[in-house]
């Protein structure tokens, strides 16, 4: 392993397996296709109540399209995709809108790039969910988007536009928006990639403290270091299926397959 | 020296400097009392007719232009070629020809429209051609990612669009808008022609009742030209209010 990245502050280890509870989304022989490119190839996957699925994988790999799946930004071809609590999506069998908006109504996505929005000010993005589309009372939306900015660290942003705040900040206010909309399950997308390095650690430990709070996390990452200490289990995805699966230490210690071998050794050996 | 010396003396030099063939007549004095005298009633042609004109024209060529500019940018191929065809014939005649056909062609099959009513919605669907274009544009140059995360907190795709796309797409679109504002202005002295009492028309009655072409018509250009210098200032303003959240 390389030597630990100097932006992943010491935190306590990863919640333990045991705080995690039953399945919250099950996915079942997920199938899409760009045209002649079979992005996503027979993915089965179950995300548990509680848990930080660590997502790795070359780009072009489909881990960003199973991302966008889950929260139905993306329409699979086949294969279901079931979060607990009634929102059960078989896109074999067209879905309609209404089933999708189910999943989103159930989970919250962080891109890569924030894309807040930049005619609304921090407190504006982080309550536009819940009172134009939850219909949350605004006083009390007002209210928990000043405990969440708090939360994150920018309780005094709170009236600012995100162009005056720099690109951590700007992903921190993403989270606060997608925490705001209360859901059962957060997905992130490269949530540090298109961050200059010096603000990655702000974002990653914002990411760690979620974790042990019990949030139930996909997050797609090139983070390795970042991975192993914030992830029950790490999958990494080749050629559009899940190719090997299993705690941290395994996955990226260990890896069973050499294609795994080869990903976690080119990322950690760059050059 | 007073500016009236000044053009006496100029126009006391034009028949010195012109051919002796050009009539004098109109060049030759100024007629101060009539510019005073016609200054109010082309001011008020502009106010009763020219602004409220192209006010309620571009509200309604707005309107029609959203509505074009989604037809274009739907996934439904019916509605892309009406969109489509929409902008080409607007854009394809004559804003006179428009004028004419619904003034005084559509009477010839029964149907007819004032003229204030004909002016308007030929103005509107004039505009709502041209400003069609200016709103897609605008529409397809907010980023994706923002159609996303509007999407991800649970939007509806029209909502998205109203909350999120256009108020972004309306501060692209102010300058293109305002260009084609202040073209509407001045294209409503075509609404003379069809009756409409407005700025040229009133300039046009007392030209003919008083002969001073040269002196009425020079007048009704500086009154379009001030509206002008008006809304631009107003374009001015709106654009740095509206970019106030912008990074440059």
């Amino acid at each position: 392993m390389s030597p630990v990245d100097p932006a992943v502050p010491d935190g306590p280890a990863a919640p333990s397996r045991a705080e995690v509870g039953p399945a919250l989304v099950t996915v079942t022989d997920l199938h899409k296709a760009f045209g002649a490119v079979r992005v996503l190839d027979g993915v089965d996957l179950t995300v548990h109540r509680g848990e930080v699925l660590a997502v790795i994988g070359s780009s072009g790999s489909g881990k960003t399209t199973l991302l966008r799946c889950l929260n139905g930004l993306e329409t699979a071809d086949s294969g279901v995709i079931e979060i607990a609590g009634g929102a059960r999506v078989d896109f074999g069998a067209r879905p309609g809108r209404r089933e999708v908006h189910a999943l989103r109504d159930r989970s919250a996505m962080v891109f890569q790039h924030h894309h807040l929005f930049p005619h609304k000010t921090v407190l504006q993005n982080v309550i536009e969910g819940p009172v134009v589309v939850q219909r949350r009372p605004r006083a009390e939306a007002v209210r928990d988007a000043e405990a969440l900015l708090d939360r994150v660290g920018l309780a005094d942003k709170r009236d600012v536009y995100p162009v005056q705040l720099s690109g951590g900040q700007q992903q921190r206010v993403g989270i606060a928006r997608a925490l705001a909309l209360r859901p059962q399950l957060l997905l992130f997308d490269e949530p540090t990639s298109a961050l200059d390095p010096e603000l990655v650690g702000e974002v990653l430990s914002l990411i760690l403290e979620l974790a042990h709070e019990g949030w139930t996390m996909v997050i797609v990452t090139h983070e390795l270091q970042f991975a192993r200490e914030v992830a029950h289990r790490v999958a990494f995805v080749d050629a559009g299926r899940i190719a090997e699966i299993g705690p941290p230490d395994q996955v990226l210690r260990e890896p069973q397959h050499e294609r795994t071998r080869q990903f976690v050794h080119r990322l950690l050996h760059p050059f | 020296m007073p500016v009236p010396t000044v053009l006496a003396a100029v126009h006391a030099a034009l028949p010195a400097v012109l051919p002796t063939t050009v009539p004098g007549g109109a060049l030759s004095t100024v007629d101060w009392p009539l510019v005073l005298r016609s200054a109010p009633t082309i001011a008020l042609g502009a106010v009763r007719g020219t602004i409220p004109l192209a006010a309620l024209s571009f509200v309604g060529g707005m309107v029609i232009a959203v509505g074009i500019a989604l037809m274009r940018l739907s996934r439904n191929a019916v509605a892309r070629g009406v969109g489509r065809a929409y902008v080409s014939v607007v854009r394809g005649t004559p804003l006179l020809v428009q004028l004419f056909v619904i003034f005084y062609g559509l009477p010839s099959i029964g149907l007819v429209i004032n003229p204030w009513p004909s002016a308007i919605l030929a103005f509107s669907l004039n505009v709502g051609g041209y400003a069609a274009e200016i709103v897609r544009a605008a529409i397809l140059s907010v980023p994706q990612g923002q159609w996303e995360a509007a999407y991800v907190i649970g939007m509806s795709h029209r909502r998205a669009l109203g909350r999120i796309i256009l108020p972004q797409a309306a501060r692209v679109s102010v300058p293109p808008l305002s260009n084609t504002f202040i073209s509407l202005v001045k294209d409503t002295s075509l609404a003379s022609l069809i009756l409409v009492t407005e700025l040229f028309r009133e300039a046009q009655k007392i030209a003919a009742f008083s002969q001073e072409f040269m002196l009425l018509y020079l007048e009704a250009a500086l009154i379009y030209w001030l509206i002008c210098l008006v809304l631009s200032a107003g374009q001015a303003r709106l654009e740095t209010r509206l970019e106030r959240h912008v990074a440059r």
